[in-house]
């Protein structure tokens, strides 16, 4: 029971982190109806920059957090100004393709500058408590926190702001929506920024969480937290949230019962399956389709 | 000048050329007119030309997104390793190699039809995920079988890859692929691009073409999977990734969608490009998606899309001469 409880922990603090970056993957597609392929990069790219910030001068963890964030809310800023922008009328296929690519330029410039994975200075020293036989740190307390925290703030600026309302009219209608004096780009651009930047929170949670870090780190984690958004309903940012914490939950118990090799084979399986008999995830909408 | 490019020449010539180019892969083979880079890099090309086909049938004649031709590779790799090293080693490479790499088509085909079923009811984005999802089971799949090696790779297939047998099923490929979409079913498969609904509303059966196609493509993926594992010698899961299938999207969307001549020319142009930039290390892995950003930006349906050099085109589809006025 004691050893439930505590994978149980460590479900939460997993999920916590894909979900973060599994709402800028939502956040896009519920806006642009686009698969942005190169989110996982730039996930990945956040805690290489936190990783170069620790380098240069050893800031504490709150200011890293949000310079991380600033950084990469401009690295995702500028992704969709210069690649994504100029085909937002051409076919789909063109923008997967082109988002594809993105991530791949990202990954390999970060493999090619640093080949080996790097050992992350320590961000912030955990302590550790012990109550009723389980063993939490304060680390676990403030990834889940911040996550949580992120995810509340999202979700406050969707509903009840100005851009939220925008971002939500864009998703429903783009044709009729810069017909009412919408900045259509610029909404777009926030929600590349916010989305990136939730993904920079999460470099620096992952980063601090699993302390080495490495180029492929995009394919593996931030493909996992793409799973997580299809399977709670790609474009729902709630859904994002719950596909998170159920692929954590997922991830952690399978290692428990099969060998830590097949958790790759068991998450794909389930995308697979979840997407045969509910196409549009747990909490996603059909499109429905007029002739 | 351009009047012989513009119309296709006599049956006879296209023939005469053919058993040319097959008799000059025979010759540097049996007499070894070329050094070994020359032929790896021939027999890479080919291989690559089979890849880029088969993906166009589906990614550009029929319009679909599947980053999951590396998985169909993987697939006939390992397939056709396990026939030519554990099951028939003891048989002659000239018949069992054939069969060694049929085995690993029909093998990547079948799950090609599967995949195809599950292409009745997504499309575009959804079905991009599905084949993602594909290509990621495979390989974690095959990381977990020890028969085949898991992570460490399959070790000690036999160099059986020649010329002539990479160009023998790079024309097959070529010819098969073209008779398909210049058939009237093909042309099913072309409608199912333009648009689904209406291709269904018109009589068009739509799952049957969808099938076709993506049995007809995982089979060549398979093939050059097959061929691949030959060639190298030695094959591992991590091959078989995303870059992987990356790289024969590069291909197709380089040399141009829905198109034969598109096809070869982009698995020409990739071929040579890869080894140029071979002194760059890591960095043409960087290069090389750039060029795709840059080609959907700029041209988004490559160098020939849609387009056909008319000597790949069937005589039949082009007026008798007395028809003309």
């Amino acid at each position: 029971m004691d050893y439930f409880a505590q994978q149980a922990i460590n479900a939460i603090q997993l999920g916590s982190i894909y979900a973060l970056i599994a709402l800028g993957y939502s956040m896009v597609y519920g806006v642009l109806v686009m698969i942005n392929f190169a989110h996982g990069d730039v996930f990945m790219v956040s805690s290489f920059f936190c990783f170069l910030l620790l380098l240069v001068l050893p800031v504490p963890f709150v200011v890293a957090l949000l310079l991380v964030m600033l950084a990469t809310a401009l690295l995702g800023v500028c992704i969709e100004r210069l690649a994504y922008r100029p085909l937002r009328n051409a076919p789909r296929v063109s923008a997967i393709i082109t988002a594809l690519g993105c991530g791949l330029v990202i990954q390999n410039t970060t493999l090619s500058i640093s080949p080996y994975s790097q050992r992350m200075p320590e961000l912030f020293t955990p302590v550790t408590w012990n109550f009723a036989g389980l063993t939490i740190s304060s680390l676990q307390i403030l990834i889940v926190g911040t996550s949580v925290g992120l995810m509340l703030a999202l979700d406050f600026f969707i509903r009840k702001t100005r851009y939220g309302m925008a971002m939500r009219a864009i998703a429903q209608d783009r044709i009729t929506v810069p017909l009412m004096g919408v900045p259509v780009n610029q909404v777009i651009a926030v929600t590349f920024a916010i989305g990136a930047a939730l993904g920079g929170a999460a470099g620096v949670l992952y980063a601090s969480a699993y302390p080495v870090i490495s180029a492929t780190m995009g394919v593996l984690v931030g493909w996992k937290a793409f799973v997580a958004a299809v399977i709670g309903g790609i474009g729902n940012v709630r859904g994002a949230v719950l596909g998170a914490y159920v692929l954590g939950a997922v991830e952690v118990f399978t290692v428990t019962v099969l060998p830590s090799t097949y958790r790759d084979l068991i998450v794909y399986t389930l995308l697979l399956v979840i997407l045969i008999f509910k196409p549009y995830g747990l909490l996603g909408r059909p499109a429905v389709q007029k002739v | 000048m351009t009047r012989w490019l513009q119309h296709p020449p006599p049956r006879g010539v296209l023939l005469a050329l053919l058993a040319a180019g097959l008799a000059a892969c025979f010759a540097i083979e049996q007499f070894g007119l070329v050094d070994d880079y020359v032929r790896f890099v021939l027999i890479t090309l080919g291989i690559n030309i089979i890849l880029c086909v088969s993906l166009n049938l589906v990614n550009g004649w029929m319009g679909e997104f599947s980053v999951g031709h590396a998985g169909f590779m993987a697939l006939g790799a390992y397939l056709s390793a396990c026939v030519s090293v554990k099951w028939l080693s003891w048989g002659d490479p000239l018949w069992m190699f054939p069969l060694a790499v049929i085995g690993g088509g029909l093998m990547a085909g079948a799950v090609g039809f599967l995949l195809g079923l599950l292409s009745f009811k997504t499309r575009g984005d959804y079905l991009a995920i599905i084949t993602l999802a594909f290509l990621m089971i495979v390989k974690s799949g095959i990381e977990n079988i020890p028969y085949v090696g898991g992570p460490r790779g399959f070790l000690g297939i036999g160099n059986h890859t020649t010329l002539l047998w990479t160009a023998v099923w790079t024309v097959l490929t070529l010819w098969t692929i073209r008779n398909l979409v210049y058939s009237r079913f093909g042309r099913g498969i072309v409608a199912v691009r333009e648009d689904e609904i209406a291709a269904n509303a018109m009589g068009v059966d739509t799952r049957k073409a969808k099938l076709t196609a993506f049995v007809v493509s995982s089979f060549f993926g398979g093939v050059a999977g097959a061929l691949f594992a030959h060639q190298l010698q030695f094959i591992n899961p991590s091959v078989f990734d995303i870059v992987k299938s990356t790289e024969i999207l590069v291909m197709v969307y380089l040399g141009g969608v829905g198109s034969l001549a598109g096809s070869i020319l982009g698995a020409t142009a990739f071929t040579f490009l890869s080894q140029a930039l071979q002194p760059l290390g890591t960095w043409r892995m960087v290069i090389l998606p750039l060029i795709l950003v840059l080609l959907m930006i700029f041209r988004p349906r490559g160098i020939m899309g849609m387009r056909e050099f008319s000597w790949f085109v069937p005589r039949r589809e082009f007026p008798k001469k007395e028809d003309k006025k």
